[in-house]
This record gives structure tokens, sequence and C-alpha cells, in this order.
């Protein structure tokens, strides 16, 4: 009873490793790029939440400012991305990851 | 606030987090695993809040459900064609894929429950964190913080460079 009332630093590791697990298994089982962003994103938010979990249990600011600086790649790695898709969508007609076969047009 | 308050919020929060990531997963509808992502990203704020992370929460929330997840909206319509009635999303490899899933987060769960034994410091993280982050970030992290803005104004470049309207290819077509 005690493990699940008091809040610890396991329930935050197992809410990531839950999130790691969702997002491992979109990147690998889905065929539509966009939702193999949206796994690429869920596996950050774990990565996040593990880093902040640690930081407050630790005490120490280090994680704090590591998952500000995850948040700014994660903005820049989903814009990167989708205009990457955009230009597949342009050349292929679909975001089929398992249709896109050639490297030259 | 009581701490029977206290756990259940936290439970509720988890539990939107890790259902909605499953839906976001499990989902053959594009748009809804789209819809769904903004329940997790809510869920994972409200998570860093329990984290007296009050900062990067509301980071949380400008960043992803402002930014990616409207960037990842629009990728949603501009690679599915209006007319289209069912924006499906095909599946392969779903039995690897689940096997990877349970092994990866059995795992992990089997890790941190037997063989994790983590000694919480006696100084834990305590209510703001803005002043802290404000002081580490012109102090220590200034390099990084610096770093960051560079790669940004790259990103955007980059970005408006490989997603414009590319002229010689039309007239070519």
């Amino acid at each position: 009873m005690e493990l699940i009332t008091n809040i610890g630093l396991n329930h935050f590791l197992t809410i990531s490793a839950l999130l790691f697990g969702f997002g491992l298994f979109a990147v690998m089982t889905r065929k539509n790029a966009i939702v193999i962003l949206m796994g690429v994103e869920l596996i950050l938010n774990a990565a996040n939440i593990n880093f902040l979990a640690f930081s407050k249990f630790n005490g120490g600011m280090e994680g704090v400012m590591f998952s500000l600086f995850v948040i700014v790649l994660a903005a820049a790695e989903a814009a990167i991305a989708l205009a990457i898709v955009i230009n597949i969508y342009k050349i292929f007609r679909s975001v089929d990851v398992s249709s896109i076969d050639t490297m030259k047009e | 606030m009581n701490n029977a308050t206290y756990i259940s919020i936290f439970y509720i929060f988890a539990a939107i987090t890790v259902f909605s990531a499953a839906f976001v997963v499990f989902s053959k509808n594009v748009i809804y695993s789209a819809f769904a992502l903004l329940f997790t990203f809510f869920g994972v704020a409200a998570l860093y809040v329990f984290l007296s992370a009050d900062f990067i929460a509301v980071t949380q929330i400008v960043v992803y459900v402002g930014g990616i997840l409207v960037l990842l909206l629009f990728g949603v319509m501009f690679t599915n064609s209006i007319m289209q009635a069912d924006l499906k999303s095909d599946v392969l490899h779903v039995v690897p894929g689940t096997l990877l899933l349970v092994a990866t987060v059995g795992g992990l769960l089997f890790t941190f429950y037997t063989t994790g034994t983590w000694k919480p410091s006696d100084v834990q993280l305590h209510g703001s964190v803005v002043e802290r982050i404000g002081i580490e970030t012109m102090s220590r992290y200034v390099l990084p913080f610096e770093m960051a803005s560079i790669l940004l104004l790259a990103v955007l470049i980059g970005a408006a460079f490989l997603a414009r309207y590319d002229k010689v290819r039309n007239n070519e077509q």
C-alpha cells in the first residue's frame, strides 16, 4: 500500500517507461511518417520525465536545464522532419515509409 | 491540499498520459492520433508540475501543444488529400513491434522495481524553479543557450528552404 500512496521516483519512471515503449512501438510498426514523428515525440517526452524526476529527487538543476534544451531540440527536429516529409510527399505522392524505396528520381 | 487529493490527482494525470499515449499509437486514424497526442502533452505537463518544474511545464504547453502539435497537424493536412475520406495509417511488423514493446517496458520496469534502489537526496527541489533556471542559464549554461539560438536560426532557414515552393520543378512538369 505504501508503494501506491507514496509518490516516489518509481512512479515517474514507470510512466516514462510506458511512454517510451509506446513511442518505440509507433516508430517500429506504423507506416505513416507523421505517426512515426509522433512516436519520436513520445520518446523525447519519456526522456524528459526521467530527467526531471531524477533532478527533483536529487535536488540539482542539471536535469531541469537539460530537459529545457531537449524541448528546444524537439521543436527543431519536428520542423525539419516535417519539411522533409512534405518534400517526400511532393516527390512520391505518399508518406508511406515502406513505399519510399528509391534514392534518386 | 491534503495527501489523498495529491495522490489521486497524480494518478488521474498519470492515467490520462498513459492512456492517451496508447491511443496515439494504437489508433488507426492519423487525426485521432494527433488529437490524442494533445492530451498526452497536457498530461506530461501536469506531471512536470508534480516534479516541481513549473517553468518546464509551461514551456511544454507553449512549445509542444502550441508549436509541434500544430506542425504535426499541418503535416497531416498537407500529406493527405482532403477528399480522402479516411486518413488511415497502416501497420507493419506488428508482432515484432509488440514483442519489443513488451520486452522494453517489462525489462525497464523489472530493473526499476528490483535492482534499482534509489536513495532520494535530502535536498529535493521545492517550489518554483523559474529563478534558478534564469541564474543557471546565464551562468553555467550560457554556451548551450547561445548554441541553441544559432541552431534554431539554422533550423528556421533550413526548414523554409526545404519546404519552399519549387518553381523550377513546377516549370518542368
